[in-house]
């Protein structure tokens, strides 16, 4: 008992977790890597590879740089005007979460939204890819206007509170 | 024998920038907040992933030439008979596959985002059990990025990887689910601690002016140096919400029929033809597939192969036992829709062949000349079902050459591939062989 208990201490301070970590992670690999040998029987892998890295940092090192940068430019404008004059409502979340949802739907349909898919769209379905640039648009009009409602209503609760 | 740069290095003072804990200082990030979003993501992704597998099932690969994955080797240990009852069946899970699938990617973004400064933890390892763990975090990222973004294009014909989509989306899975597994086994417990840590009404309340970073977690996503918030946790978990919620509401109407279906203005298959028999989806075109009015006009012969072949003309078809069905056309891109279908039931043309239905496989092999499923091969549960018919009109009108005329295969619950359009041949024969 002693021994054993010596024993899982000793492995817990070389690996640094228990013997269930590593044993759960050998079958996640072996899993994986008899997929990714399908993946070479198939002739596809190393399209696969260059894509599968391009998925490991897309978001990380493409996309978080990206977003970040235009939402520092979003706080820093949207603070600009509450300087002058007495307190209003912040402004920032009021353009930050329709800019959001615009994007993150451009990121998702733009290859209809900018017409990269119109010729395979075409050929198969048989009509244009040409009304998702309008209707993109239009949607984000509609969430930039209800945001921009909804902030003329805060403001107004927020000066007859004031009173 | 350590140099002092080195130490200073552990000491969590790593290279400059994301490396330095101080980068990091949204005060929203913590455990609380990262195990919501992995809790909804467990849940979501394992339906997404069960409708995916499923899906695979539904293209009954073990039949001749249905395979797109003829390598799959163990990967198809689970392949069963798919059945063709209930009729709905593969609408409601491949729309599910698809449609929950796009309504997650906020989600994942989201998740993304509050784990960020995990990737640049210094130093990256600190002990062989971390270094393990990390690599299977690749496989996790790389697995969860390389599904959303094949699923996404594929069902917006953006064709722009250099693989066929099919083997990619299948094998990519097995990967991203080994290592989602193996995620869920080692965090579970952790993020379950973690969600019971705060009160989710009480967060729902909570107003900005209250919000409080988390108090510091031993993974150091809580961050050392917050910055004031200018969003509260109920607004960051409105915004991913309403993200999603934006996701679902313009995508779902490709799936629905009736007036709902006009909702789906950001999905690619939610399209209007006009009001006309039919006017509905269309999937692929005659003209991209090379199929002329000519060759699918009165000199069409439909092949009947079996014990005894035999040629039918369109009216030749039209003489026999005709029987009207609505059945769902449902495809793997997510989009469905339901239609009344006339036709001639497959299991008596089997019988016409000389094959008693029960017993009988057919291969359907179409007019067209290139692009994939030209031929689909259909069990003998399928070609047996009363409902499975060789279909000559829709909605009471003779099919449309982009619908498949002079005629074209409808099976309840068969994915839509499977219900091959400009049908030239069928070729019966007995189960098996």
């Amino acid at each position: 008992m002693n021994r054993l208990g010596r024993g899982a201490s000793r492995w817990a301070s070389a690996y640094g977790a228990g013997p269930w970590h590593l044993l759960g992670l050998a079958a996640c690999f072996v899993v994986a890597g008899y997929a990714a040998t399908r993946m070479v029987g198939a002739g596809i892998w190393m399209g696969f590879a260059v894509w599968f890295v391009g998925a490991v940092v897309f978001h990380d090192l493409v996309l978080w740089p990206l977003y970040s940068a235009a939402d520092t430019a979003i706080r820093s404008l949207s603070r600009l005007p509450s300087r002058l004059g007495r307190a209003r409502p912040a402004v920032v979340n009021h353009v930050r979460v329709p800019a959001g949802l615009s994007c993150l739907l451009l990121l998702v349909w733009f290859p209809l939204i900018l017409r990269g898919a119109e010729r395979n769209y075409r050929g198969a379905v048989g009509l244009s890819t040409s009304p998702y640039l309008a209707r993109w648009l239009v949607i984000t009009l509609v969430l930039f206007g209800v945001s921009g409602l909804l902030y003329a209503v805060r403001r107004w609760a927020g000066g007859r509170s004031d009173r | 024998m350590e140099s002092r740069r080195a130490g200073r290095l552990r000491a969590g003072n790593g290279p400059p920038g994301p490396f330095r804990p101080g980068f990091w200082r949204s005060p929203l990030r913590g455990p609380w907040l990262t195990s919501v979003f992995g809790l909804v993501l467990l849940v979501g992704l394992a339906i997404v992933a069960v409708t995916g597998l499923l899906s695979y099932a539904a293209y009954e690969p073990r039949l001749p030439g249905n395979d797109t994955t003829p390598g799959k080797g163990l990967l198809g240990f689970y392949l069963f008979d798919w059945p063709t009852h209930p009729a709905w069946l593969y609408r409601v899970t491949q729309g599910t596959h698809v449609i929950l699938g796009l309504t997650l990617v906020p989600v994942l973004l989201a998740k993304l985002w509050s784990v960020i400064p995990k990737l640049f933890a210094w130093p990256p390892v600190r002990s062989i059990a971390q270094a393990v763990d990390r690599a299977s975090l690749v496989l996790l990222v790389g697995g969860a990025g390389f599904q959303f973004a094949t699923g996404i294009l594929n069902i917006q014909l953006f064709y722009v990887f250099p693989f066929s989509f099919y083997p990619a989306h299948l094998y990519g899975a097995w990967i991203f689910l080994a290592a989602l597994a193996v995620h869920v086994a080692v965090r579970l417990p952790r993020a379950i601690r973690a969600v019971r840590s705060r009160d989710l009404r009480r967060e729902l309340r909570t107003r900005l002016a209250d919000t409080r970073p988390e108090p510091p977690d031993p993974d150091g996503l809580v961050p050392a140096d917050p910055a004031p918030p200018t969003m509260s946790r109920r607004g960051v978990l409105a915004f991913v919400g309403g993200g999603s919620v934006l996701m679902f509401g313009l995508s779902v109407g490709q799936t629905l029929d009736g007036p709902l279906r006009r909702t789906a203005l950001l999905a690619p298959h939610g399209r209007e033809y006009g009001t006309g028999p039919n006017d509905f989806q269309v999937n692929k075109t005659a003209a991209s597939l090379g199929v002329t009015a000519a060759e699918a006009g009165d000199g069409w012969r439909l092949a009947v192969a079996g014990a005894s072949p035999i040629h039918l003309s369109r009216a030749d078809l039209l003489a026999m036992p005709l029987h009207t069905y609505a059945l769902p056309i449902a495809c793997v891109e997510g989009w469905s829709t339901e239609q009344v279908w006339t036709g001639v039931r497959l299991a008596d043309l089997a019988r016409l062949a000389g094959v008693p239905p029960g017993a009988a496989e057919v291969t359907a092999r179409s007019l067209q000349r290139v692009g994939y499923f030209g031929q689909a091969s259909l069990s003998a549960g399928q070609v047996a079902d009363p409902r499975s018919l060789l279909a000559l009109r829709v909605n009471g009108a003779d099919l449309s050459l982009d619908h498949g005329f002079p005629a074209r295969i409808i099976v309840p619950n068969a994915p839509g591939v499977h219900n091959t359009k400009w049908v030239r041949e069928l070729e019966f024969r007995r189960e098996g062989r």
